[in-house]
């Protein structure tokens, strides 16, 4: 691999500023999480019938899965940031740090509790008896004698606590927090190995490190006379945590915010429109790898400025449509939607559908005679059809089997990035492709029509947050993307980032769109 | 004895003790005085109360019902953490505190009573002397003791901040009877020294018979008999009792007789 030398150097040239963003998040956590474990536990321990109630809410925190509860989170603090707003005037982003901050605080609190209350219950009687016989008040008691005792204990459930976080944290790319997970998610979907090897190793690093770290204030806790430079320790790195985490969260945002969804064509769009910024002189930064889910709400609470969406996708997970009209109404009615319930603005179409596609190997097509949708009905019984995390549970999946009469064998969740190989390869039979992914050309595969368009369409959008809707420098710069782009071309860009060969980073991909889109012309 | 004169320093009238509104009284109706600058032994076998007796003494347990006076004030209207402070308290798990050292673990309630450095290193190298153990002790933390040394720690401890009176539950319970036998004839001999007031709990009769002033003896829960170590050895009043106290005069014959014999 003679990439591997540029690819490393371009990923390391993002560390300081992923790291920085993880070590931020992961240390704020860990001790937001700290501050209401510790008298949690002591309440729990003060009354006993609260340790059952606090021990179990923690444990069911932890079985959420964690990308869910990060995901959570967006919307809670959307409709507190909107109240505050209300009361006060002020408000802040409820995107990226904080949810991240939150969910990871909860998560980090089951193993500090579980340990805190094991090892103060642990203590020895005797000696709590010799305490109280001393003298010492329970206060006092549990200050010098079974807090000290317990903090081997403790200090392993910090420890724990620590590891479980820096590992987390990763997932709170897709709320829009940069983190070390901005290296694995956009590395698995433009199968950058060496993007997904630099996060993974750099969070196991951080996650060691922060081991030895802990390991080292708690012996400088047990050594005589260290627990002043302990505790200033301490109170130093708090104090620094919170002035980095409101520089981070509360820092007026300087120029505009690209939103980009998780997957390459996603993140080729995002740059594509940075180019284009930048060429007007104008100055933006990219938020990548938000979920579907986030990325509208993002956008109409005014955390980002502008990004590419599908009309298909707001017609049913918006507007709960589940009719499927012809593309220009389906473009007029989302246009409309979201300008009357948000004040946001469609800047217009790109020119390409992203749609849902049946594709089949084309050699398997013709031997059962499928052409269209339609002649799977017979043969659909013997068939396992692949698709992605979300199609089998959208309205439309529900659609194309009532309208066609389909019963597939078995169907399977699969990475979008593994679906094509997996038809190409006969691991399955069918697919629900995206029609202007590169890889339907790469594998030979052919597209199944649609004749009762069932499946609505997805024109890609330009989207503007409601307080750039009539932002004219925004708008000239973006002006010139408007139907310019034919779904040949984006099959093209997509290609470019996820081939294996010559393979472009989302950025060079955007710069070859460009030229493609200007006629080969000059382009920077 | 001191004689008929001498306050008492400790009152347990009438106390009831159950440790669940229905469960059983583990005490029942006990009432008790312990002169001043008295040795009195709690004795009587395991589960007949005597530890819960003690400990109504520091308040480290509540009496069900009946009152508790220490030096003719009620306990219950005393705050039980200054209370604590001047009663020394030993017993038989030690209960050293094993993260501090043997320095911090004897100063513990002169600092607790906010006495000055100076005052608190002072008395700390006085208590090592009494207790006969060398200096070089200080900075070393209890697991690295012998259990005679920790012992000595422990009642170091609780002399610490100048306590009229000490209350002890087996003290001398987790070291060899030659160990044992010289702890308590130098405890004695300070409890003579310093004028205190000692309530012991052992349930080794001997010891109680050797060292103490006066012997209660206790069983499930009730006072049989209180008096002089004398007299309960002469004129025991209940047949347990006479029971009790035969034993160490039997062992006392019959080590003489095989001493006499060698």
């Amino acid at each position: 691999m003679e990439q591997l030398a540029p690819r490393l150097s371009a990923a390391l040239s993002h560390l300081p500023d992923y790291l920085g963003a993880h070590v931020l998040l992961s240390a704020s956590a860990l001790v937001l999480g700290l501050s209401l474990s510790l008298p949690l536990s002591l309440a729990a321990l003060r009354w006993r019938n609260f340790a059952g109630v606090i021990l179990g809410g923690a444990a069911v925190i932890q079985t959420i899965p964690s990308l869910a509860l990060l995901a959570l989170f967006y919307p809670l603090l959307l409709l507190l940031s909107s109240a505050t707003k209300s009361l006060t005037g002020a408000s802040f982003s409820a995107l990226g740090f904080l949810p991240s901050l939150l969910a990871l605080s909860l998560y980090s609190m089951l193993p500090i509790l579980r340990n805190a209350v094991t090892g103060i219950l642990g203590v020895d009687p005797a000696v709590k008896e010799a305490a109280l016989g001393a003298g010492m008040t329970p206060f006092q008691t549990l200050l010098r004698i079974e807090l000290p005792l317990a903090l081997p204990v403790i200090m392993a459930g910090i420890r724990t606590a620590s590891v479980l976080v820096i590992g987390t944290a990763t997932l709170s790319t897709p709320v829009g927090q940069t983190s070390l997970g901005n290296y694995i998610f956009s590395g698995l979907q433009t199968q950058n190995w060496v993007d997904v090897l630099v996060g993974c190793v750099a969070a196991a690093l951080l996650a060691l490190v922060a081991d030895r770290i802990l390991a080292a204030l708690e012996s400088m806790a047990r050594r005589r006379g260290g627990r002043h430079r302990l505790a200033a320790a301490a109170t130093a790195v708090v104090l620094i945590l919170c002035a980095g985490a409101v520089a981070a969260n509360f820092r007026p945002q300087a120029g505009y915010i690209i939103g980009a969804k998780n997957f390459p064509e996603q993140y080729i769009l995002a740059e594509l429109i940075d180019q284009r910024l930048a060429a007007a002189g104008l100055h933006a930064s990219l938020r990548s790898d938000l979920g579907s889910a986030v990325i509208f709400r993002a956008l109409t609470a005014g955390d980002i400025d502008v990004y590419v969406d599908y009309t298909g996708t707001i017609w049913t997970n918006e507007m709960h449509r589940n009719d499927s009209p012809a593309r220009n109404i389906v473009l007029e009615g989302v246009t409309g939607w979201v300008r009357d319930h948000y004040g946001a603005r469609v800047l217009g179409p790109l020119g390409f559908e992203n749609a849902y596609v049946l594709a089949m190997r084309r050699d398997k097509a013709l031997a059962l005679g499928v052409n269209s949708i339609a002649d799977l009905a017979s043969v659909s019984p013997q068939m396992t059809v692949g698709g992605d995390y979300e199609i089998f549970g959208r309205p439309e999946w529900q659609q194309l089997h009532l309208a066609y009469g389909l019963n597939f064998h078995d169907e399977r969740q699969m990475q979008p990035l593994f679906m094509y190989k997996a038809v190409a390869d006969s691991d399955v039979d069918a697919i629900t492709a995206f029609s202007s992914d590169g890889r339907i050309a790469q594998y030979g595969l052919v597209t199944l029509a649609d004749p009762k368009h069932v499946i609505p369409p997805y024109d890609a959008i330009l989207l503007l947050s409601p307080k750039r809707s009539n932002d004219r420098a925004l708008i000239t710069a973006l002006q010139s993307l408007i139907g310019k782009i034919d779904v040949e071309k984006m099959r093209k860009a997509n290609l470019a980032v996820s081939r294996e060969e010559q393979q472009l980073s989302p950025a060079g991909a955007a710069r070859e769109l460009w030229k493609e889109i200007t006629g080969g012309g000059s382009s920077e | 004895m001191t004689g008929n004169s001498a306050k008492p320093a400790i009152e347990i009238d009438e106390v009831w003790k159950a440790y669940s509104p229905d469960g059983a009284f583990v005490l029942r109706d006990v009432s008790l005085a312990i002169e001043a600058r008295s040795f009195v032994a709690l004795t009587g076998i395991s589960g007949s109360g005597k530890t819960t007796l003690l400990k109504l003494i520091n308040r480290l347990i509540e009496p069900s019902r009946g009152t508790v006076r220490v030096d003719g004030a009620d306990v219950a209207a005393t705050n039980p953490v200054l209370l604590r402070r001047r009663i020394g308290y030993v017993f038989q798990g030690v209960g050293l505190f094993p993260h501090l050292t043997v320095a911090e673990n004897i100063a513990i309630t002169p600092a607790l009573l906010k006495w000055d450095k100076a005052a608190i290193a002072a008395r700390v190298d006085e208590l090592l002397d009494l207790m006969q153990l060398p200096r070089v002790l200080k900075a070393r933390l209890p697991a690295t003791l012998s259990g005679g040394q920790a012992q000595r720690v422990g009642l170091a401890r609780a002399l610490a901040a100048r306590p009229g009176i000490v209350l002890m539950d087996e003290p001398f319970g987790a070291v060899d009877p030659i160990t044992r036998d010289t702890l308590g004839r130098d405890y004695r001999a300070l409890h003579d020294g310093l004028g205190l007031t000692t309530i012991m709990v052992s349930h080794d009769i001997v010891e109680a018979v050797l060292l103490a002033d006066r012997i209660a003896v206790m069983d499930t829960g009730e006072l049989v008999e209180y008096g002089a170590t004398t007299d309960l050895l002469a004129r025991p009043r209940h047949e347990s009792v006479r029971r009790l106290m035969q034993m160490p005069l039997d062992q006392a014959e019959r080590v003489g007789r095989l001493a006499g014999l060698s």
